[in-house]
């Protein structure tokens, strides 16, 4: 029954990570960068959850609603002012900058919010279900993350393979020149790929929190860099990859904490992914996988 | 040879000035002005002192040696490059401050030298985008599958066909583009282009790769395209016997500027052309 219950939780952390991870796959698909800041816009977005629910007392809905439209207009705001300007100098300056709205982002929290860490209690206040007589105790935050982690993926996937948006974003990440042949707007299709990247980081991010359950300016650092992990094990730019890789990373990360040392479980993780790499350099769906969002 | 769709033969007139159109484009405003159209990249003058005009519903041919800036004119006028100096028209309309995409919209369609099509695409999407500013429906919709979401879609779809049935491809719709043969590839890239629904027709050496009955069929094919979709082609093409054959204007380019302007028959005889560029391939 433990493994059962690692094993859902794994799924329901893998399923958080899976959601970051579309932000760093779908970014790097279309505009070919690493946007190191989509961890922060993780604990901005858990943050205006916090204080709109807990301060000001909207409903829990209202609060997720809220996160992911104020990140949705943070993250376009970060690619207008830092990435744009840098579209066309070389993938180092774009990466460096990147790393600099990461700080930028994590000072500015600790300015705003202070550093403590602060408790951040349960939006999902229903009782946990119990199976097998109360041996496998499952709670709500668990299972909404597995059930949004899947329905993001659906609804994102019928975007991307159905609509024309969808549709132009696959032509921008082939060629953006032959694209804007076609009268698309490749700057507008990137700030649209920011705007769905971050509405998703701030609901991973509450998930995150009402998991953990704190939150301080430094909350999205780790899980960024993990989510950004399990992209690349799944192969950056692929979506059913993202999905794929987070859900590996979560389980053997709860596995690795369960059964082998809860202080080396990350460094497994980081094992695991230099060993597949090692095999499969571009990822375990990197190169089947023919759509590059 | 095949029996020719029976074709006005043109008469080339020259209004004021070295601007060449055919006659029956000349109450019309021209598809296309270039003046003194430059670009210097480093110092080096790439295109130098670049006019061309081009009639409404001409079909007409850049020619030169490789490196000419054959290939950079196009890049200027879709603006892929900036110019340096001078100015672009289309259809009477300055097209300074646009970027490429709106080029494209204010009707402007373009081939690649490297065939450039959306790989992992369908035969269908690929058409679909060139589309893409005529299909009217908002993204939610689109996921949550609403009325209109369909009836959008059901209408590119049937034009998606209708294009691709000017190259008879529509039983080709569900392959995937990266998947197709050369010369098939070459012609999708075309559709795509028009479905963007262009004033003027940008082909970059339709014909590279081609075997002579391609080139035969290609060459009707484009005055078909004229025809019925009444736009103006502008190409560049190595291939004498196609730009001799369909073009009715003619420039000649090298090292970045033009050196001769005519119809076919004065390009032909023109003894700086021949020097140039027409020398090596006179005896075919």
């Amino acid at each position: 029954m433990d493994f059962l219950s690692n094993l859902v939780n794994g799924i329901s952390l893998g399923s958080i990570y899976a959601v970051i991870a579309l932000g760093y796959t779908m970014v790097y698909g279309i505009a070919k960068m690493l946007n190191f800041a989509h961890g922060d816009i993780i604990m901005v977005g858990a943050y205006v959850c916090f204080y709109a629910v807990y301060h000001f007392g909207l409903p829990g809905w209202a609060g997720v609603l809220l996160a992911m439209l104020l990140c949705l207009i943070l993250g376009v705001a970060v690619e207008r002012l830092a990435y744009r300007p840098l579209r066309r100098a070389d993938s180092l300056a774009v990466l460096i900058t990147a790393i600099g709205v990461s700080y930028f982002l994590e000072n500015t929290a600790q300015l705003v919010f202070g550093a403590n860490n602060v408790f951040f209690p349960n939006l999902f206040e229903a009782e946990p279900i119990r199976l097998f007589d109360g041996r496998l105790v499952i709670s709500v935050v668990t299972l909404a993350s597995i059930g949004i982690c899947m329905a993001v993926m659906v609804i994102l996937t019928l975007f991307i393979e159905k609509t024309k948006l969808g549709k132009a974003m696959r032509a921008v990440s082939e060629d953006k020149d032959a694209a804007r042949l076609m009268g698309i707007s490749v700057d507008r299709t990137i700030s649209v790929t920011f705007a769905i990247g971050s509405a998703l980081a701030a609901l991973a991010g509450v998930l995150l929190c009402s998991a953990i359950p704190s939150l301080s300016p430094m909350t999205g650092s780790m899980p960024g860099i993990k989510a950004f992990t399990a992209a690349v094990f799944g192969g950056i730019g692929s979506i059913p990859g993202a999905l794929l890789g987070g859900l590996l990373l979560g389980v053997i990360e709860v596995m690795g904490k369960a059964y082998i040392s809860t202080q080396l479980s990350d460094a497994i993780v980081f094992l695991v992914l230099i060993i597949v790499l090692l095999v499969r350099p571009t990822g375990i769906l990197g190169k089947k996988v023919q759509e590059k969002v | 040879m095949a029996a020719r769709k029976t074709y006005e033969p043109t008469v080339m007139v020259s209004p004021p000035s070295d601007i060449l159109i055919p006659e029956r484009d000349l109450g019309e405003i021209p598809a296309l002005e270039c003046r003194h159209l430059g670009i210097t990249f480093g110092g080096l003058h790439a295109v130098e002192n670049f006019n061309l005009t081009v009639g409404k519903t001409e079909i007409a041919g850049l020619i030169g040696p490789n490196g000419a800036g054959k290939t950079t004119v196009f890049n200027l006028i879709t603006k892929v490059y900036q110019p340096t100096t001078g100015t672009i028209l289309l259809a009477g309309r300055d097209i300074a401050g646009m970027d490429t995409a709106a080029v494209n919209r204010a009707g402007i369609g373009r081939t690649f030298q490297n065939i450039r099509l959306f790989n992992n695409l369908t035969v269908e999407d690929n058409v679909k985008l060139g589309l893409h500013n005529s299909i009217r429906y908002r993204s939610f919709a689109g996921v949550l599958r609403l009325p209109s979401y369909w009836q959008e879609e059901k209408k590119a779809h049937e034009r998606a066909l209708e294009l691709l049935s000017v190259f008879k491809m529509e039983r080709m719709a569900d392959l995937r583009a990266g998947g197709l043969p050369y010369g098939v590839q070459r012609r999708l890239e075309i559709i795509r282009a028009l479905a963007t629904e262009p004033r003027l027709l940008l082909l970059d050496e339709p014909a590279a790769g081609m075997n002579p009955s391609e080139t035969e069929e290609l060459m009707e094919t484009i005055r078909r395209i004229r025809d019925e979709f009444r736009i103006a082609v502008l190409l560049i093409e190595h291939d004498m016997k196609l730009v001799m054959g369909i073009c009715e204007g003619i420039a000649v380019m090298n090292f970045g500027k033009i050196i001769a302007k005519g119809t076919p028959d004065q390009i032909r005889n023109d003894p700086e052309v021949i020097e140039a560029y027409l020398g090596k391939n006179r005896e075919e």
